[in-house]
């Protein structure tokens, strides 16, 4: 048995981990994972770089901004699997609901139309009270943070002149905003469905309808472990797809929300991590070609895509946290490892994209696409403004942002 | 020495080791000297202070809001980084381990800053071994209490004298081959399962 030290946070999309432990999908490669809870990002990113943690449930950006000097460490980290796809939401206070509602209607489900109504109250503020609205995301370097901004610039919102963007820990913002600090929030579960079982905000729109099938939370490792330790990755990766198989599995449902929920883990009822899992997040409504709002397994959704590490550093120099220049593409294009994905898994006989990158924004519904072995489906994977991204024509695309 | 020693603020929720670190840090000349343990409004204090060195615990949660909060100073103000110096592993490592991070502004003279964190370093590790020193006080006095208590449950039970009952209770730990407070723990709290308080008259 090797044992290995991964560090999670408490958030519903810690599930693979957690499930490749709990149900002896790591014991079954002969790995024993010894899960440590931690409570900010930044002790994660440090303990994965000096080594407390071989491994470590990460936001998708981080081992980006490691590799691109934004981080206390000069480690270089990988990542060579995605936890799952979506997960996230944006979430509203009450009366920002409210305001929104009376300007125009809309659903969780289509992005543009929420956001359209939020521009409409943010330019009423603008005129009126003179009021700045403040949104709360968990890090800097988050995909919570590069999306909220996304969708409030895609929606004429400018993130930084015309609202506030603030970091708060995931566990203070419902309190944030039932006191009115702040006017609303991007996180993950369970901490949408904890404002909305306290009354205390709505969810104005999810992540997989701002950018469908894109990843949140990935497997982060030390990039000279990884190639000290390349059998332990492939057995690692074998252990974690296996899990996701069986988190994606409708049957599993209510087992997986009860391991979530243990003291240990989320230290939540399992009532208030159920909505993300069987989707009643929703609140009725339905996402493009019937995607999942938390999705472990079906398309692709652990596949490190290269095209969506460069979209992310697209809004990495977006948001003026790095510059951009074809090295540093370089090094976001090194980040992600779908070649070791596709080494471990091959094997098996599972589906595996074939490519390594893929246009994003591509697919408009759920499609068929040649893989290595047995069939696989992808898609829709397109961001909620029709705009598509070419990781290949990069220079245009962060030319066309503003 | 050319100019004053830079100005320090010290985040740590636990009030305690924060002024056993400040303590240390005025003992080697550094009289600007900050605390803050209450986490309200803290992103203002920063701002107000503009410390050059600031020196937080890494199991506050606040870290992520701190960091960003860092980050905005770089905009607005005398830019930021992480630690002393990204090739100094060894003493980011030594930092970690300990429990404790810093955040520094950019262009102070490195052994100024380094001479902080050492001191930060080797005050937190002290504290943890304080703190560890005093569990196991606490344990040895309860495991006193312990064998106290098991001792008059045998006088009481057999009607012996003290030194009597701590032999026998010696003599079963010794056969037994485990240590005296075991044995007192186990007889202490299988009266108090069966409820007799007393110990059994058998």
């Amino acid at each position: 048995m090797i044992e290995l030290t991964a560090g999670f946070m408490p958030l519903t999309d810690s599930a693979i981990l957690l499930a490749a432990k709990e149900k002896g999908f790591a014991e079954e490669e002969g790995i024993t994972l010894e899960l440590v809870r931690e409570n900010s990002w930044a002790n994660m990113r440090d303990r994965l770089a000096i080594g407390h943690f071989d491994i470590a449930h990460a936001l998708a950006p981080m081992p980006l901004a490691a590799n691109l000097g934004l981080t206390p460490f000069d480690t270089k980290l990988i990542a060579p699997m995605a936890l799952g796809s979506g997960g996230n939401a944006i979430t509203v206070s009450n009366s920002l609901y409210e305001a929104m509602s009376s300007k125009a209607q809309f659903s969780v489900s289509d992005a543009a139309a929420a956001g359209g109504a939020l521009r409409l109250v943010v330019e009423q503020l603008k005129h009126g009270a003179k009021k700045t609205l403040h949104f709360a995301v968990v890090h800097p370097h988050s995909v919570h943070n590069y999306e909220l901004r996304y969708w409030l610039a895609g929606c004429g919102i400018h993130p930084d002149a015309d609202i506030e963007i603030v970091v708060l820990p995931p566990q203070l913002m419902a309190d944030a905003l039932a006191a009115g600090q702040i006017d609303g929030y991007c996180v993950g579960e369970p901490w949408n469905t904890i404002a909305v079982s306290r009354g205390v905000g709505k969810i104005a729109t999810v992540k997989a309808a701002i950018w469908a099938s894109s990843p949140e939370k990935v497997l982060a490792m030390r990039a000279n472990w990884a190639a000290e330790n390349e059998q332990t990755v492939t057995c690692l990766v074998r252990a974690l797809y296996k899990a996701s198989l069986w988190c994606a599995d409708k049957a599993n449902v209510s087992a997986l929300c009860h391991i979530l929920a243990k003291p240990e883990y989320l230290n939540q009822s399992a009532d208030i991590i159920e909505p993300a899992l069987t989707g009643s997040i929703l609140n009725g409504a339905s996402l493009n070609s019937g995607l999942a709002f938390f999705e472990p397994h079906a398309q692709a959704a652990t596949f490190p895509w290269r095209s969506q590490a460069l979209w992310i550093y697209s809004q990495m120099v977006r948001a003026g946290h790095v510059a951009h220049d074809s090295s540093n593409k370089q090094i976001v294009h090194d980040s992600f490892r779908p070649d070791i994905y596709r080494a471990a898994l091959t094997p098996l006989g599972v589906a595996v994209p074939a490519a390594n990158s893929k246009v994003e924004g591509g697919l408009l519904e759920t499609t068929a696409v040649g893989v290595s072995a047995q069939s696989l489906f992808l898609g829709p994977d397109g961001f909620f403004d029709g705009t598509v991204f070419d990781p290949d024509k990069m220079d245009d695309y962060i030319a066309a942002q503003k | 020495m050319s100019g004053p020693l830079p100005s320090v603020l010290i985040i740590d929720e636990n009030a305690t080791r924060a002024s056993i670190i400040e303590a240390g840090l005025k003992l080697a000349g550094h009289n600007r000297v900050t605390i803050i343990d209450d986490m309200n409004g803290i992103a203002a204090k920063i701002a107000a202070l503009a410390p050059d060195v600031i020196v937080i615990d890494i199991e506050n949660s606040n870290r992520d809001m701190l960091e960003n909060a860092f980050q905005l100073s770089r905009a607005v103000k005398r830019p930021i980084a992480m630690f002393v110096d990204r090739s100094d592993n060894e003493t980011m490592q030594a930092a970690i381990d300990a429990g404790v991070s810093a955040y520094v502004v950019d262009g102070l003279r490195q052994e100024r800053v380094k001479n902080i964190l050492d001191m930060a370093i080797s005050r937190f590790n002290a504290f943890s071994r304080l703190e560890r020193e005093l569990e196991e006080a606490r344990g040895a006095l309860q495991g006193r209490k312990i064998v106290e208590q098991a001792k008059h449950m045998i006088m009481k039970s057999r009607g012996v004298d003290e030194d009597a009952a701590y032999k026998l209770l010696r003599s079963t730990a010794m056969n037994q081959n485990r240590k005296i407070v075991e044995v007192a723990e186990s007889l202490v709290m299988s009266a108090d399962l069966l409820g007799a308080g007393g110990g059994n008259d058998d």
